[in-house]
């Protein structure tokens, strides 16, 4: 008995490394797959010891060094390699602390939008009847209204905080996960494996969770990393108009609303934390899609 | 052959009657103006099964042979009509009761490219149903696991691998295993071998034979054509447009066919010798829509020899021989010669 159960035990274990191994395997030959993911780490490293890489306080204003280029430009020097912005604080430390609000927003808020998209999508998806027609009307409704108004509305009637920030965020863009969700819900509980589950008696839910998130997943963790890239778009956008992150904080979409005003004659005070943006999305989409197909059993190699 | 249909001759117990099943799936056609129009996939079903044996279904797609197998699961709820197993009423049975009844009643499906979960390893697929029911846990269910694994000729190696990692007919034994997981009485066998290449229907086929001479189990088999039903079924019924046109003893039905339907069926069986003709009597046209069936016997509109009668009245569905369920007004009699009884012809020629 022991035997067996020792046996299986090391199958387990060398099928674990095996995996692992694999997995290791398939990221290096997947190109995007290990840019993104590099992409994301280093962003991420940044966002958690910004205060060990970023050179300056990223309020400490310095106004005798205001707007000055970063240092390949005449004018520029060192202390200050990607300039600094029009309160002479250092653009480069912004960039590194701002990444953690950018990825703090982004990421908490497509959690949250996913958990209460992915919910109701199974629910609507799989009750159907009256779960899935006032669902779904909810839906509708939601995304009848313009997001950006929607948004405005109540971060001003709340007042601008990072926490509902991401509520707003989160709240408005869960409908996009729940008409995916339950679309695929719809195709998936009509097959035969889903028949079989029912046949050998397992209860709803072991369904739901077994059988069908397992099965819709994939979609999902796609349209949730283009979501990532999307809310820290989003939170550029309202920080831009003022109703996102608020000074002293700050974000990469508020500096690049704070650098609006300068872009004619100090491009880089806009421009850094605009590349930031872009790369960090870009990065989170190749990982996203490099995910979706370690996540597909069926993908091998 | 012979001795299978001896053991049926001894002392029959009934484990499921089917009485008088309708269902009718409901199809909305239309935005402005709504019509409603009733697909009668079932429509009026009336058998027996034993204990035991195995029951072939056979007919065309779209005669309601799936949907009576997944009605019998309670898959589906039932229009009208009431589905015994061992005295208990299916049809009736809230969600509950049923999970607790499928305990006993199994189903093997049709294509094992889709009726695993992608998502689970084999063990976990076979190991499930225990798990479902509480019926084991670690250690326990893994050797369970491994038995059934065993017991359907898959090896202990393959335990964590994930379905898309077999071939078809090894998939269909995973199948297997899960259904026969929960030691039920009754297998509805959905088709389980059409999908397959014919040298692994056979194993399959023989792998089902042997296991249910080793567990006592009793097989209603599905499938579209008669002479896969032919190996393993003791009766075979023929079902057209959602009803039983015909009921007999495997061998009964393959020498003695009664229904012009069965005897298509039979004559569409294709015969490996190249240089052999033979006079067919092939039906005509498409099987009608069950939405709007025709009217009198629901077959009449491609039986050869249909009449006036036929077109009129539904030809009840008797008992003509022992044992022997036909519904047509007028039983062939002699499948080599086509010739139709005496009684009959004068009763066309009127």
């Amino acid at each position: 008995m022991t035997s067996t159960i020792e046996r299986t035990a090391i199958a387990e274990n060398r099928n674990y490394g095996k995996r692992l191994g694999k997995l290791g395997k398939r990221l290096l030959k997947s190109k995007t797959g290990l840019v993104g993911l590099s992409i994301v780490l280093v962003v991420s490293l940044m966002a958690i010891f910004a205060p060990f890489i970023a050179m300056y306080d990223p309020a400490k204003t310095d106004v005798v060094h205001r707007l000055l280029p970063p240092f390949w430009a005449e004018g520029g020097n060192m202390d200050y390699p990607l300039g600094t912005d029009n309160l002479g604080r250092d653009v480069l430390s912004r960039i590194i602390y701002g990444s953690r609000i950018s990825l703090l927003v982004g990421i908490s808020s497509v959690i949250l939008a996913g958990i209460i998209g992915m919910f109701f999508g199974l629910i609507a998806g799989y009750y159907g009847k009256i779960w899935d027609f006032i669902i779904m009307r909810t839906v509708d409704s939601f995304l009848a209204i313009p997001n950006i108004l929607f948004m405005l509305i109540i971060l001003a009637v709340l007042g601008p905080s990072l926490t509902t920030l991401i509520l707003v965020l989160g709240g408005t863009s869960w409908v996009v996960y729940a008409r995916m969700v339950r679309s695929e819900t719809l195709s998936v509980k009509e097959r035969d494996y889903v028949r079989s589950a029912k046949a050998i008696g397992a209860k709803d839910f072991r369904i739901i969770t077994k059988y069908i998130l397992p099965n819709v997943i994939s979609s999902f963790i796609v349209i949730a990393t283009l979501n990532v890239a999307t809310t820290i778009i989003m939170e550029a956008s309202l920080s831009f108009l003022g109703l996102g992150i608020q000074s002293p904080d700050v974000s990469w979409g508020l500096m690049l609303s704070d650098g609006r005003q300068y872009v004619a004659t100090s491009w880089w005070v806009a421009t850094f934390p605009g590349i930031a943006i872009t790369v960090t999305v870009l990065g989170v989409i190749f990982l996203g899609d490099w995910l979706r197909d370690i996540l597909d059993p069926k993908i091998k190699d | 052959m012979i001795q299978l249909n001896e053991e049926l001759s001894t002392e029959e117990k009934v484990i499921i009657e089917v009485q008088n099943l309708k269902k009718h799936f409901d199809m909305t056609k239309g935005f402005v103006k709504k019509t409603t129009t009733k697909i009668r996939a079932v429509d009026g079903l009336s058998f027996k099964v034993y204990e035991g044996e195995t029951l072939g279904i056979v007919g065309e797609s779209g005669c309601g042979k799936s949907t009576t197998g997944q009605l019998i699961l309670g898959l589906l709820d039932a229009t009208e009509g009431h589905i015994y197993f061992k005295d208990k009423d299916i049809a009736g049975m809230s969600q509950e009761e049923l999970r607790k009844a499928r305990r006993d009643l199994q189903v093997i499906f049709q294509d094992p490219y889709s009726s695993l979960n992608p998502r689970m390893t084999v063990e976990e697929l076979i190991g499930e149903p225990l798990v479902v029911h509480g019926l084991a846990s670690g250690q326990a269910l893994r050797d369970e696991v491994m038995q059934l694994m065993k017991l359907v000729g898959l090896g202990e190696h393959q335990l964590k691998r994930f379905p898309h990692e077999f071939s078809g007919g090894q998939r269909q034994r995973i199948g297997i295993a899960r259904a026969l997981a929960l030691k039920p009485q009754v297998i509805v066998c959905d088709e389980a071998v059409s999908a397959l290449d014919v040298s692994i229907q056979a194993q399959i086929l023989n792998l089902l034979k042997k296991l249910q001479r080793e567990m006592g189990l009793t097989y209603i088999f599905i499938a579209h054509g008669l002479p896969a039903v032919r190996h393993i079924s003791d009766r075979i019924g023929v079902m057209y447009l959602g009803r039983m046109v015909e009921l007999a003893d495997r061998n009964e039905i393959f020498e003695r066919p009664l229904h012009p339907y069965t005897h298509a069926l039979l004559d569409s069986v294709p015969i490996p010798d190249p240089l052999f003709r033979k006079e067919h009597q092939l039906i005509e046209g498409e099987i009608p829509n069950p939405s709007n069936p025709p009217s009198g016997c629901h077959f009449h509109p491609r039986c050869p020899y249909a009449t006036d009668l036929c077109k009129q009245s539904d030809p009840d569905y008797l008992e003509v021989f022992p044992n022997h369920f036909v519904a047509c007004h007028y039983p062939l009699s002699d499948k080599n010669t086509n010739v139709l009884p005496e009684v009959i012809k004068t009763r066309k020629d009127k």
